[in-house]
């Protein structure tokens, strides 16, 4: 598992998300500033910038679950518009984990997993759940397949959201701030499961602050400060030779404990 | 060298918690005891005889409304009146149940619409109607409403079969011609019903195995209609119709729902429907917004979010308190009294009351029958919220 997964940056695909000129406002208050992001199939990308500063607003721009007033966001050919139908089509390619699991606390942790495939993709029960099954091998809690959400501990959680999005088979992987809301000892498992995905070739655009995560998994860093990309890099020269004042100050305060 | 040091009594919480308990046991005690010898010695002052002999002598009054009951004036007794009562407030309240629900799920659910008009439609619904006093409502339905605005039985309102005049709404009863016929066409029904179930189960498993989903509901329906209409084809109808004839001040015959059942099932709706929909409101509220991007983001559409995932949760804060609307439903049909409605308060509680003067056992079967009915609702429905209870460590 020790192989430098910076290997495969070399061989990146063809561009899965396409954003434009993106610009949102929150009423008066400006929060996407022209932001233009293309994304490669297979690509690693870490988004961090100080709260505020747009990018949990970004990704969940790339869902639909944020609108945008102004600009373009095409996901595999297909472009965002208010047609719910293309809506929801990029919804399937597009798995999201969030803060705080968002898991179905009536429904159990199979169930959870057997949702979407069975409602969304019309999948046979019997094939949801061992397509679940598999997925919650592969988070390391098969276990727990009959277990509520409430019964499981908060990294068992986050890795059972990460199985239910992967059960959709999806595209690209968003992760808003998906170790923010965990005690130091569950981030490393969750950190664990992801860097399994990674290595798999995911396309992963992932919000967070473990700048260690970055380092190793990263094709790139991109820095987002006032709704605005301020710089983007290879984690190495991010890390090590920042371009921007503001970067440079985000990475002291952040990296200094 | 630790000595332990020995606490005074009065500071003491477990001594003083049981000094408390057995003070306020003797003073309630006593309360009852003295509310006891009271009314005994005040029966006996009066030379009031209590006791039950009262339940068969025959009761000198007509009951207009006795739809589950054989009541006839002069034979009934004052017994049959008790059990009459009961099945009326039972019926009134289990038809306003149903449509309270009905309609309060409506109005809690449009009060959440995005659209303005709609929600602030709903919201004007509910202020209305749970600020006006019940009384009043039944009573203006009743007096302002139907009263004047239905014809009188002569110019009713017909409709087929049916008809609606302000003495109440009058519709044909099925009355069983040929019991044979009618044995051979609940059999058949019974197995095109089992069949079906069948069907349901095998449909249930298609889907499980190859998530090809059968239109059940739509088949189901179509196959009773037709299963139906052949046999009314093949044997004739298995069941006749006692059709309402008007009489010379009202209909004769047939099914009749009196007016004040209706104005009183319609006020009892409307007010309870009102806290429903509050209920409602707050319980699609409370679940959280992450729940719904949570399953948006897995590509559900809004309807199966909202009928998988906050509906079943916003259940479990809905249901607690409508089983107390439930309750309370119940216990108001006995404003009835106003109306004319023959439920138990007015025909037990009232008239029976009225003419035996049996004050204490009468009004004691009214409190038990209420009692009763309000812990059985809450039983069933109190078992049915454990079941869906969150599952937590």
């Amino acid at each position: 598992m020790t192989t430098d997964i910076h290997m495969a940056s070399a061989e990146l695909g063809d561009t899965i998300i396409k954003i434009d000129e993106l610009n949102k406002w929150y009423g008066q208050f400006h929060v996407l500033k022209d932001i233009n992001l293309d994304v490669k199939r297979g690509e690693r990308i870490v988004i961090c910038g100080p709260s505020g500063s747009g990018k949990s607003t970004l990704i969940r721009c790339i869902n639909r679950l944020e609108t945008h007033q102004e600009g373009s966001i095409v996901v595999d050919g297909i472009e965002l518009t208010e047609d719910t139908k293309h809506i929801n089509e990029i919804r399937r390619e597009v798995g999201m984990v969030f803060q705080h699991f968002n898991l179905f606390p009536h429904l159990t942790v199979l169930e959870n997993c057997t949702l979407a495939p069975i409602w969304v993709r019309k999948a046979p029960k019997r094939e949801a759940e061992e397509t679940a099954m598999r997925y919650l091998e592969r988070v390391k809690i098969p276990e727990q397949a009959n277990k509520y959400p409430g019964q499981l501990s908060g990294g068992q959680q986050q890795r059972v959201a990460i199985a239910r999005s992967l059960c959709m088979n999806p595209r690209v992987m968003l992760f808003d701030e998906p170790t923010s809301a965990l005690d130091p000892e569950m981030i490393a498992e969750v950190l664990d499961v992801m860097v399994g995905l990674a290595e798999d070739g995911m396309t992963m655009l992932c919000v967070t602050h473990e700048m260690g995560f970055a380092r190793k998994v990263a094709n790139r860093v991109i820095f987002m400060d006032g709704g605005q990309i301020v710089e983007q890099n290879e984690p190495e020269e991010f890390f090590n030779n920042p371009q921007n004042d503001r970067t440079e100050l985000f990475l002291s305060q952040i990296l200094q404990h | 060298m630790t000595e332990r040091t020995r606490i005074p009594l009065h500071r003491d919480p477990r001594v003083r918690a049981i000094l408390v308990q057995v003070l306020a046991a003797v003073v309630v005690g006593y309360g009852f005891y003295s509310l006891f010898q009271t009314t005994v010695d005040n029966l006996v002052a009066r030379g009031i005889q209590t006791g039950t002999n009262f339940f068969d002598e025959v009761a000198p009054f007509q009951i207009g409304f006795t739809p589950f009951f054989d009541y006839k004036l002069g034979e009934s007794k004052y017994i049959d009146v008790f059990f009459v009562g009961i099945q009326n407030t039972i019926l009134v309240a289990v038809l306003g149940i149903i449509a309270a629900t009905l309609l309060g799920f409506f109005i809690g659910v449009i009060r959440l619409s995005p659209n303005w008009l709609v929600s602030r439609g709903a919201l004007v619904y509910i202020e209305i109607f749970r600020n006006v006093p019940l009384l009043l409502q039944i009573m203006f339905w009743n007096f302002a409403i139907f009263l004047p605005t239905l014809p009188a039985p002569k110019n009713s309102i017909a409709m087929g079969a049916f008809y609606l005049n302000a003495r109440g709404f009058h519709t044909p009863l099925p009355v069983i011609e040929n019991t044979t016929d009618f044995a051979i066409w609940i059999a058949l029904l019974t197995f095109l019903v089992i069949g079906l179930v069948m069907f349901a189960r095998r449909a249930k498993a298609l889907f499980e195995e190859t998530g090809r989903r059968l239109p059940v509901p739509w088949i189901s329906a179509a196959a009773l209609i037709i299963g139906g209409y052949i046999f009314y084809l093949v044997s004739g109808s298995p069941l006749s119709f006692d059709e309402p004839v008007l009489g010379r001040f009202n209909f004769k015959g047939g099914g009749q729902l009196p007016l004040p059942l209706f104005s009183l099932w319609f006020a009892l709706t409307l007010y309870t429907s009102a806290f429903i929909a509050e209920n409602v409101r707050a319980g699609i509220q409370s679940v959280s917004h992450g729940q719904t991007e949570a399953a948006l983001a897995l590509g559900l559409s809004r309807k199966d979010t909202v009928n998988l995932v906050t509906i079943p949760q916003a259940l479990r804060v809905i249901i607690p308190p409508t089983i107390s609307q439930y309750l309370n439903l119940t216990k108001n049909s006995s404003l009835a009294v106003a109306v004319g409605y023959e439920e138990l308060v007015a025909v037990w509680a009232g008239i029976t009351l009225n003419q035996t003067g049996q004050a204490l056992v009468i009004i004691g079967m009214t409190v038990a029958v209420y009692e009763c009915l309000s812990l059985l609702t809450s039983f069933v429905l109190n078992w049915y919220n454990k079941r869906i209870q969150l599952t937590e460590r």
